[in-house]
């Protein structure tokens, strides 16, 4: 969340869309609810099924699953069309002005410039901003101006180039990088500025294109337009919307893009850094942010540093790879805050490797592994499926059931030499050879060696939880572990210890990471984690003193925040971004202060966010260009010209003295200094503005380009477990998956009060298709994939309807996902002991590599 | 589930004495607010209410909803019942309301209670059963005009909501309201629950567009110490068969307000005429005793020792 739970309160309107925080975040939820009833906030909630959320809701859209790109881009063209836009906001505080490199071509034909059609790639280099300086109100010929009834000619205009950088592909050009000095035009009237740009990309997005795509007719669609740019009626900047997403948006082909469709449209509103508003992912479990800050991805290290790569011959070649240079215009000022990269980098490699990690061996980088593909969850998968991977260690998860396509999962591990399970129930993960369906005679074949490990609960450890708000709250243990159940850390040190005891009286091809890693623990076999969150926060490793911060620290001194991470080694921190949770004064995570002075829910003393416990990113755009706030009686941060520095209720998000006049922008993470509405290069994998693309498996053609319907970037997976369906084959019904309020995931299956509120799984079947199929109630339903099959009962709603899309009739059906064969329910046979995931495709999204759980094709049937 | 130590006793089932206590302390009247205009049906309140009243689980079955079960039960005292509302003019709700006792300020189950002391009101409104004292005629069940009391089979008695009286003794919220996480679930005074929902009422009215959104506190019953705010107050019976205007079967008010009465009147009368007779005829006389006849039983038959 750019914001947090608790400032959804100070809203005055919500787009809740791709997420159902009422059934998934029921305690969260009460903040919306707050809104609504103390300051009168509007609520519009999106999504396939009349939702828990829903029910309280002022304004519900049924959308087609998948088609969210649409509905945002017709709120993008909606917002432009009407002036409900933030025009200072959009000027001085994103990239709106800036101008486009030529040869840079929108996708009215499904592509951008630069594809490659044989590799499925783009060549990124026409997405960048042009070279300059003030270009305002000059030499913009009228007839160049690419308004949107001129779209044509401007895509003529621009053909030939594109395919002069096609051409140029073949032999590699050096990687292209962010002019330092970009041209732009404070008019906004360049015809390859980038609002310009924006708007002929989403003309195309018309109320009627969006009822073609989405389903959801004009007028309604027209209504929530209005209601949700109603915050910017006349350019008023007194009001606030936010948008609050869940995996509904993340699980798609086209996930990324929808998330940046949102943070656009939230940045031409002006809505982007101020209490109230902001893009809000819900995080699905208690700690998601938590394994995301520290490096639960394969392509980052902890606090979001990229991971090294095979290039990456030295520390140095890899600082200047990952470092970003300020771009921006020359009259003004970029804070480019990730400038102190290599501070946050030495400073990790001194938490991991201690004492071996010097400046002459360039602080062990070279321990650190260089990742040379792609180890996304399905690619991991995929690879065992195909016999490369060859074992796996399962912690806090459950593999079989979470992935898309079960049935690949499961028979990738039966190709595994080993499995190493830590669970506090018996999974389907470690019982995959119980699987429905292996006979005798198939066990016979599986020679995948499991070992479970009984981990501890929750309430049975220690340490934080970091919620969607990014606050760290340490939590204590409730009770021990029950029998012989072990901290998961302590499992983790002991096989650690027990490597390195190996690789220490065998050697091996490179044994120095593990025999030199850091592991200066009190009891090595049992990390105490507030041990480690001490090591994560970082500390002095010899005196230093900062005069400009009037900090001076000893060696051995817990560092109090990361302005003190120094790139010479003489300062570690496991992650730069909790640096500051655990200083001298103690445990920030601990603090328990309820005093809120401001009101506006920020609660500086309690718990601690990063970063730097601040409660909402980029709060200097809270305020016009002086630097007040756009609206006082919500006042974050305001520069202070007595004390000649930003102040508020708040931790500014600033460079703490920047005076407005050096105009410098508020999104001090982009090199650019302003919000990307254009993102240059190679951000994203598929396009620097968010084109809507169908689903892998989708009921139509793309109304926009029927002749590039899906994703272009997006590639398929090709062992024969991987099958995708079409409308032709009989697959006409969307499909899509959730969660519900009574379960978690696949635990609660095993709880008695959780069964009893729910205790079968089903299949939600819009009435009108039910009475046509002839289906009742209750009635065993079978749902089938170009992948497999699911039976359960039939829950006949009125909560979905039937929808028009594209002129045709489309019915939408959906299945929570919490059962699987083992449990409560399932062991008195009660459920058909199926995953819901044996339907899904494996399918990613080319940014983050979230498989496409929501939007899939099926058949359906009475069983 | 009684807590006769913390809170004051206002009526008695079937009790023929005055009320022990009534009186000597003034209590307010506890309230419940539901706001289902926030309720999200999260089921909080049910699982609180399983836990803190340490009820046994048992087996549900799918039944084409999302609600628990189709109606509350001796072991599962509240419920959130999901109603999906079609309109005519094609438009939709999903009405979710928590049914549980009502706790009625005229309790129907009180006065068709016939064991002395198995049901009380407190003073501050709650409607208590006394499993002790309940002899399991489950006259409450058709005393009730909510459906609310649910007979065990196995103990013969009947259970219902207590509005948590255990813990409202000891100052603290219901556990239902404790577990709400929206905050559509408050508790307090009557007169403050009610400003409350008027409040929120007038809200959503003026506000919200539910132009007929108010609160519900029927007064066929005198009042509820659980009130409702309703989207749409005119139609209470869309959210799962709420009555609009709950009353206790005649039997039971013909019963208590008219048969009872005459009953009592009828003794007073016999009682009366008793006194009159001893004032009109004097103290009975002493009449002369009969002869005692002596009447020996018959010997044991003898030689039949066993």
């Amino acid at each position: 969340m750019t914001n947090g739970w608790i400032d959804i309160k100070n809203t005055d309107m919500m787009l809740i869309m791709g997420g159902n925080p009422a059934e998934n975040h029921p305690c969260g939820f009460k903040w919306p609810v707050e809104a609504k009833r103390n300051r009168n906030a509007k609520m519009i909630v999106v999504d396939p099924r009349f939702t828990r959320t829903a029910a309280v809701a002022d304004l519900f859209c049924q959308i087609r699953a998948g088609a969210d790109i649409a509905f945002l881009g017709g709120m993008i063209n909606y917002a432009l069309e009407n002036n409900r836009i933030a025009k200072d906001y959009l000027v001085n505080y994103t990239n709106a002005a800036f101008i486009i490199k030529e040869g840079f071509k929108l996708p009215e034909d499904g592509l951008f410039s630069g594809f490659d059609a044989a590799t499925k790639i783009y060549d990124k280099s026409s997405w960048n901003y042009q070279e300059g300086g003030n270009e305002t109100g000059k030499a913009v010929p009228v007839s160049a101006a690419a308004t949107p009834a001129e779209g044509h000619e401007a895509k003529a205009a621009v053909v030939p180039v594109s395919t002069a950088a096609k051409g140029a592909a073949s032999t590699p050009p050096p990687p292209p990088s962010l002019p330092p000095n970009i041209a732009y035009d404070l008019s906004l009237q360049h015809p390859r500025c980038v609002y310009q740009l924006l708007k002929q990309q989403y003309s195309r997005y018309t109320p009627e294109m969006v009822e073609r795509i989405t389903g959801i007719p004009k007028d309604q669609f027209l209504k929530a337009a209005d209601l949700f740019t109603s915050v910017r009626k006349n350019g008023d900047m007194k009001k606030v919307a936010t948008i609050i997403y869940a995996v509904g948006w993340t699980q798609h082909s086209f996930g990324t893009q929808i998330i940046r469709t949102a943070a656009m449209l939230q940045l031409l509103m002006g809505n982007v850094g101020r209490a109230g508003g902001g893009v809000n992912a819900l995080r699905g479990h208690s700690n998601i942010q938590g394994a995301t800050d520290m490096a639960g991805i394969f392509d980052i290290l902890p606090g979001y540093l990229k991971v090294p790569n095979p290039t990456d011959k030295d520390l140095k070649t890899y600082l200047d790879r990952i470092t970003p240079k300020p771009a921006k215009p020359n009259e003004w000022e970029s804070f480019n805050y990730w400038s102190n990269t290599p501070k946050f980098m030495v400073s990790f490699l001194k938490a991991m490797y201690g004492n071996a990690a010097t400046k002459d061996n360039d602080f062990a980088f070279q321990y650190l592994p260089k990742v040379d593909r792609n180890y996304s969850w399905v690619n991991i998968w995929n690879d065992m499926y195909e016999g490369t991977v060859k074992g796996m260690f399962a912690f806090g998860m459950n593999g079989v059931m979470i992935g898309p396509d079960s049935q690949k999962n499961i028979d990738a591990l039966k190709k595994a030499d080993f499995l190493v399970v830590c669970e506090i129930y018996p999974d389907e993960t470690s019982a995959f050879w119980q699987a429905p369906g292996i006979t005798p005679d198939d066990l016979k074949q599986i020679n995948t060696t499991v070992y479970r490990l009984p981990g501890a609960g929750f309430a049975e450890k220690d340490g934080t939880f970091v919620n969607s708000a990014r606050w760290l709250q340490w939590k204590n243990a409730a009770l021990p572990p029950p029998g012989d159940c072990r901290l998961d850390q302590d499992i983790l040190a002991q096989i650690f210890l027990k490597i390195r005891e190996l690789y220490q009286k065998e050697g091996g091809k490179f044994p120095d990471p593990i025999l030199k890693a850091s592991w200066a623990y009190t009891l090595p076999a049992h990390p105490s984690l507030s041990e480690v969150a001490k090591e994560i926060n970082g500390k002095a490793l010899a005196d230093i003193s900062d005069e400009k911060l009037g900090i001076s620290l000893k060696a051995g001194q817990q560092l109090p925040g990361f302005a003190m991470l120094h790139d010479d080694g003489t300062t570690s921190s496991g992650n730069w971004l909790y640096c500051g949770s655990w200083t001298e004064a103690g445990s920030m995570q601990q603090r328990r202060g309820t005093e809120d002075p401001s009101g506006l829910g920020i609660y500086p003393n309690w718990g601690w966010s990063w970063p730097a416990n601040r409660r909402v990113l980029y709060n200097r755009a809270s305020c016009d260009l002086a630097g007040k706030p756009w609206d006082p009686t919500r006042s974050q941060v305001w520069w202070n010209e007595t004390a000649q520095k930003w102040v508020g209720n708040d931790v500014p998000d600033f460079k703490p003295d920047s005076k407005p006049e050096e105009h410098m922008g508020p999104f001090i993470m982009n090199p650019e200094g302003v919000g990307r509405i254009f993102v240059p290069l190679g951000a994203m994998a598929d396009g620097p503005f968010p084109e809507f693309y169908e689903p892998i498996e989708s009921p139509i053609e793309n109304p926009l380009h029927p002749s590039q319907s899906t994703n272009p970037v997006v590639k398929k997976y090709k062992t024969k477990m991987d099958k995708y369906g079409t409308p032709k084959e009989g697959y006409n019904i969307v499909c899509t998956t959730y969660r519900l309020t009574e379960h978690y995931h696949y635990w609660t299956k095993n709880n008695p009060m959780n069964v009893e509120l729910v205790p079968e799984p089903f299949v939600e079947i819009p009435a009108e298709l039910a009475d046509q199929m002839g289906i009742r109630g209750g009635e065993k339903v079978k749902v089938t994939s170009a992948r497999s099959d699911y039976i359960a009962k039939a829950m006949v709603t009125k909560r979905i309807k039937p929808m028009m899309v594209d002129g045709k009739k489309l019915y939408q059906i959906g299945m929570p996902i919490h059962w699987g064969f083992l449990g409560i329910s399932e062991g008195e046979g009660r459920t058909a002991k199926m995953p819901a995931n044996l339907l899904t495709p494996t399918v990613v999204d080319p940014n983050a590599y979230t498989p496409e759980f929501k939007g899939f094709l099926v058949k359906l049937e009475k069983v | 589930m009684s807590d006769r130590g913390t809170l004051r006793i206002q009526q008695i089932s079937a009790h023929p004495g005055p009320v022990a206590g009534e009186g000597a302390q003034r209590q307010d009247k506890v309230c419940k607010l539901i706001d289902t205009t926030t309720c999200i049906g999260c089921k909080a309140c049910e699982v609180a209410c399983v836990e803190w009243n340490d009820m046994p689980f048992q087996t549900t079955y799918f039944d084409n909803t999302y609600q628990t079960m189709p109606d509350t039960d001796w072991n599962y005292w509240n419920l959130i019942k999901f109603n999906e509302d079609q309109h005519d003019d094609g438009s939709f709700a999903w009405l979710m309301r928590k049914h549980q006792c009502m706790h009625c300020e005229d309790p129907g189950c009180l006065r068709a209670c016939p064991a002395d002391g198995a049901i009380v009101q407190y003073s501050n409104g709650i409607v208590d059963f006394q499993q002790e004292n309940c002899i399991g005629c489950q006259f409450c069940v058709s005393g009730c005009p909510f459906n609310i009391p649910k007979f065990n089979p196995n103990t013969k008695k009947v259970y219902k909501c207590t509005l948590c009286s255990d813990r409202v003794g000891a100052g603290l919220e219901p556990a239902c309201i404790k577990a709400c996480p929206t905050g559509c679930l408050h508790f307090g005074t009557k007169d403050d629950m009610k400003f409350l929902a008027e409040n929120r009422a007038s809200q959503l009215r003026e506000v919200s567009g539910f132009q007929n959104a108010g609160v519900y506190d029927p007064d066929t019953i005198g009042g509820t110490h659980v009130i409702y705010v309703l989207h749409d107050a005119t139609k209470p019976e869309r959210y799962g068969n709420l009555p609009a205007k709950p009353r206790i079967p005649l039997s039971f008010t013909v019963w208590k307000d008219i048969f009872k009465p005459i009953g009592l009147f009828g003794a007073m009368l016999g009682f009366v005429g008793v006194v009159m007779h001893y004032v009109f005829e004097g103290p009975r006389r002493e009449q002369p005793t009969p002869p005692v006849v002596r009447i020996d039983p018959p010997p044991p038959p003898a030689g039949k020792e066993n």
